[in-house]
Parts: structure tokens; C-alpha cells; sequence
């Protein structure tokens, strides 16, 4: 059985249906984030304290660089399918994919080192919400790796089967991690800088 | 389906969000009062989001279904925000906390 509209849009949208389908979802997550936010809103202006320099901004700020670099080589990936060049595309997904690890993994180490030092979540109530907001970013990200994992391997068959789809399909995917990107922008500052 | 990407245009911006990255950073060193140090972050962190959703997500030329869904998602963000802001408006520019609570003296 045919799926409709998974490459041709629809007349009533002018949308295939997976690219709706990816807004609505990412219009959800905004939600998501936008309740974590707000909490965070309340947390700080509520607190007769705030404290300051407890995160390691170099940090933050390589970890900021990261994945900006990998927003942009996974914008790459699709424009090389465009283009109709599947082994440069597979190039910019695997640099993607790899961005992805090391960002988790020098998350990895921030958090090792707060624990280490006792700081956990239960520490105070800028650790609890650094750790809720940085912890469900993080999922988030585990969430795009795998979707990676899938296109460069059992996934990527469909680009001969069907080119078309394939290219949308890493479309949606681009789109899903490039709004992961854009929450982290908005993360780093309030969170190692304010 | 081949027309050609904007390539340039893509690198082009990876790099301008690189050196906002190091304007939000370097802007920190000048310690500024709060106020304005969070209008600074937050204009740039805003700046450096619509580079991202305008040219890698391709809101600067999209459908209007797209364009409607976000706008409705842009508006209940707003009072999602609003509201926290609301519970403090009774102590801007007091300096009671917002939540403080006034205990019954003996």
C-alpha cells in the first residue's frame, strides 16, 4: 500500500504531509520548552538569590560551538542530496551524527563533575531546573542520534528505492535538529551566563 | 527536486552564529548590571534563533499552513511566558520578594 503524499504535496496545503506533520510536533515542543522556561522564570524571579558562576562556561561555549557546526553540517547533508550527491550527503550526516556524541559527551563530563562534588539535582534550586532543562535537552539530542544512526544505516536504502522521500525524510530530520540547536541557543545564555 | 541549495548562504550563516556565540561570551566579561545583561544575552540569543528557524529551516520562504501553525504556537508561548511575569508585577521595583511570605509577629 502507497502512502499519499509522502513526496507530492497535498492541493488543499501545498504540503506533503510529513513536513506538516514535523511542524505540528516541533509546535508541540515549543510548548514543552516553553513550560520549562516559564518555570525557570518563576524559580529565578521567586529565589531572594541566584547564583552565579557555578557552570563551567568554556564549556557551554564548546558545546554551543558544537552544535551550531552541526546544525550547519546537517543543513549541508540535505543540500548534497538536492544535489543529488548521496556520498557527500552520507559525509555531512556522519559529521552530524559524530557533533551529536562529543556535545553528549562533554555533557557527560559537566555532569560528572557537579555529581563529584555533590552537586546534584537535590542541591539547590537553580542545580533542579539545570538539570531538568540540560537533561531533556540531552534526550532530545539522544532522540536526533538515533534517527541519524537509522538514515546512515538501514535507512539509507530508501535513496534508491525512492530519492525523493529519502530527501524529504533528512529534511525532517534537519528541521527536528536544527530546533534542538535553536533551544540550546537559548539555553546557554540563561543557564551559564545570566 | 535539483535546484541548486544556497551552500554559500548556509556556511555563510554557520559562521555569523559562531561570532555571536563569541559576542554573547565576550559581552559577559563587562559584567554588566542584570537588567541589562539579560536584554543583551536574550537579543542576540534571539538573533542568532531567527538566522536558524529564517535560512536552515527555510521559514523565510514557506507555506502559509506553516506560517499559521507557528503563529498560533507563537501565541500561546506568549501567555505561556506572561504569566510568571504577572505573578511578580506587584513587586517590581520593590524590594519585597515575589513570593515572600509574611510571617505573623508575636
Amino acid at each position: 500500500m502507497n502512502i499519499p503524499y509522502t513526496v507530492e504535496e497535498r492541493p488543499d496545503t501545498g504540503l506533503a504531509n510529513g513536513k506538516l506533520g514535523i511542524w505540528l510536533f516541533l509546535a508541540s515542543e515549543v510548548m514543552l520548552f516553553g513550560a520549562l522556561f516559564s518555570t525557570y522564570i518563576i524559580l529565578r524571579t521567586g529565589s531572594t538569590e541566584w547564583p552565579h558562576g557555578e557552570l563551567n562556561v568554556a564549556l557551554g561555549a564548546v558545546n554551543t560551538v558544537i552544535l551550531i557546526s552541526s546544525s550547519v553540517t546537517m543543513v549541508l547533508a540535505w543540500a548534497a542530496l538536492k544535489m543529488n550527491n548521496f556520498g557527500r550527503h552520507r559525509l555531512f550526516l556522519i559529521a552530524t551524527f559524530l557533533l551529536a556524541g562529543i556535545f553528549l559527551v562533554n555533557k557527560y563530563f559537566e555532569y560528572a563533575d557537579h555529581f563529584a562534588r555533590g552537586e546534584g539535582p537535590w542541591h539547590n534550586t537553580f542545580l533542579a531546573i539545570y538539570y531538568t532543562l540540560t537533561g531533556l535537552h540531552g534526550l532530545h539530542i539522544l532522540g536526533g542520534m538515533i534517527v541519524m544512526a537509522y538514515f546512515i544505516g538501514p535507512g539509507a536504502s530508501l535513496w534508491k528505492r525512492s530519492p525523493e522521500q529519502f530527501t524529504n525524510r533528512i529534511e525532517y530530520t534537519g528541521l527536528y535538529w536544527h530546533f534542538v540547536d535553536l533551544v540550546w541557543i537559548f539555553l546557554f545564555p540563561i543557564l551559564y551566563l545570566l | 527536486m535539483h535546484s541548486a541549495p544556497p551552500v554559500q548562504k548556509y556556511v555563510f550563516i554557520g559562521v555569523a552564529l559562531l561570532v555571536f556565540t563569541g559576542i554573547t561570551v565576550a559581552a559577559n566579561k563587562f559584567h554588566f548590571a542584570v537588567p541589562l545583561a539579560i536584554t543583551v544575552a536574550l537579543i542576540i540569543a534571539l538573533a542568532k534563533g531567527s538566522m536558524v528557524a529564517a535560512v536552515f529551516m527555510h521559514l523565510s520562504h514557506e507555506r502559509k499552513w506553516i506560517y499559521g501553525a507557528l503563529l498560533l504556537t507563537v501565541a500561546f508561548f506568549l501567555v505561556l511566558m506572561a504569566i510568571p511575569i504577572f505573578t511578580i508585577m506587584d513587586t517590581i521595583g520593590t524590594h519585597k520578594p515575589p513570593f515572600a511570605v509574611e510571617r505573623p509577629s508575636h
